[in-house]
């Protein structure tokens, strides 16, 4: 959510420069960067969580302790988890599109 | 009143450290600045401060780790020359645009090429864009007195900017004077306790700090940076009259020995100035009305006070310690003659280029820039307006 309108005035916003919230990159939608996605192989995985170590956008959605799915909303097709993963399990494929995520 | 002890510039400053005894200090040496924190190493391996010292590999990492020390909330102090603040430049802009009060100081050095170790101002005067406040020290008791007001300066909650302190590599970083250093407890009392701004360490209330501006919010960020200037300016002066209180050494934007009613004057900084008020002695003595303005408070810029402070003067010459190179003259000089032709002022104005990389300057030579400034008030020409002085030619 904005914390400032487009037309915000130089002293109507916070001092140098900060957002005057926290970790807001959460509701920031990258899913229009991606040329690339990820595709798991769930019956190769061994769930070894390296992807989702290595993630730089966090991701990779961990749930008790099991990779289960892609973040589309924040996933930018880096190809970085194809890469690390031992198995090989994880290919990226062409086109931005991502299955939605269902919780 | 202090208590009266010889030192050199660096180790007055190392003192001064040690008394405000800031939470982190992050540096990395450079001459003629390194036995400054040489000695605060010293302190902190003694444990006569609390300070988280943090020996970097860069003076780039320097400024980096105080930056991010100030910002989670700490009270943070470094130290460099020359080339170690030109390798912190980038730095030096964000730190000043988070608006983070570390303390810094700079002992003037001439930067690099050719290599040179000694004194001159290109180092400090090639940040002066980068939003810092600016403090000239002229001899050993001032970069101890500034270095102390430089923490209530860049503190206060109007101002929040990171001040530099200058003192003269070697000319006064080496150089033994007597001065008085204040009680412990005295100093500790008068900077009185750090009260961050919104410290990132206050896990309750996040924020975030540093993030991605575009084209649609740059500029107004810029702007709201610009605002804090004017505030700076007071703060220097209101700081500089409190100590005045405290320990019976006032300070301000400047001082102008004989300049009231001077005729011809100069206009200098640092240890030159010292020389130059000899000088100017020396000429009221034989009743030519000479005056010096000696400009303390370089940013922010205080151009409405040296306006008026030459306003009576037939001729002024404007000593630069550095020279602006394709400008066709020194720094100093372009900002007064910006102030002066602005208010209208048309008093005839050169610029002396001296003393770059340590080369000394005597006091014969400012007397003959004086002689060179009764010929232009009689004639009201100045024939060249930038010259070098005591270069071999």
């Amino acid at each position: 959510m904005r914390v400032y309108p487009p037309d915000a005035k130089w002293h109507e916003m916070a001092d140098a420069g900060v957002i005057p919230q926290a970790g807001n990159a959460e509701e920031y939608d990258v899913s229009g960067w991606r040329s690339t996605h990820p595709v798991r192989d769930d019956e190769c995985c061994i769930q070894c969580l390296f992807c989702w170590v290595y993630c730089p956008d966090n991701s990779v959605i961990v749930k008790d302790q099991q990779v289960v799915a892609f973040d589309p909303m924040h996933c930018k097709g880096c190809g970085i988890c194809a890469q690390v993963c031992p198995k090989d399990c994880i290919t990226m494929q062409p086109g931005g599109d991502m299955p939605e995520q269902q919780d | 009143m202090g208590q009266l002890q010889p030192l050199e510039g660096n180790l007055a400053v190392a003192e001064a450290m040690r008394q405000i005894n800031p939470d982190v200090v992050a540096a990395y040496p450079i001459t003629p600045s390194t036995e400054i924190v040489q000695t605060f190493a010293n302190f902190v391996a003694d444990g006569e401060v609390d300070t988280n010292f943090v020996a970097v590999e860069s003076e780039h990492s320097a400024m980096s780790a105080c930056t991010a020390a100030a910002a989670a909330g700490g009270r943070v102090m470094n130290v460099t020359s020359a080339n170690g603040l030109a390798l912190m430049w980038e730095i030096l802009y964000i730190t000043a645009s988070l608006r983070q009060p570390v303390i810094l100081t700079v002992v003037n050095r001439a930067l690099s090429g050719n290599i040179n170790i000694h004194c001159d101002h290109s180092d400090t005067m090639g940040a002066r864009d980068a939003g810092w406040i600016q403090i000239y020290g002229e001899n050993v008791q001032e970069c101890y007195d500034n270095l102390i007001q430089a923490v209530a300066i860049g503190e206060r909650m109007d101002v929040r900017l990171p001040v530099m302190s200058c003192l003269d590599g070697f000319l006064v970083s080496h150089s033994y004077e007597m001065l008085e250093v204040e009680d412990d407890a005295a100093v500790r009392d008068w900077v009185g306790p750090y009260q961050p701004n919104q410290p990132l360490l206050d896990v309750e209330n996040p924020y975030t700090m540093g993030p991605l501006d575009l084209y649609d919010f740059y500029i107004e960020h810029k702007r709201s940076q610009w605002e804090a200037y004017p505030a700076a300016k007071q703060a220097v002066i209101e700081e500089g009259k409190r100590f005045g209180e405290t320990f019976g050494r006032t300070y301000g934007l400047m001082e102008t020995p004989g300049l009231d009613d001077a005729d011809i004057a100069v206009v200098a900084m640092s240890s030159a100035a010292g020389t130059a008020k000899d000088v100017v002695d020396k000429l009221r003595a034989e009743g030519v009305k000479a005056g010096l303005l000696k400009l303390r408070c370089f940013r922010p810029f205080p151009a409405e006070e040296i306006v008026a402070a030459l306003a009576g003067c037939q001729a002024v010459c404007v000593m630069d310690r550095a020279a602006s190179f394709g400008a066709g003259s020194g720094p100093l000089f372009h900002e007064i003659a910006a102030a002066m032709y602005t208010a209208g002022q048309t008093i005839p104005l050169n610029n002396v280029i001296y003393g770059l990389g340590g080369r000394m300057v005597r006091p014969a030579e400012i007397e003959a820039v004086y002689r060179g400034l009764i010929e232009i008030a009689d004639t009201g020409k100045v024939e060249q307006v930038c010259t070098w002085l005591g270069v071999r030619e």
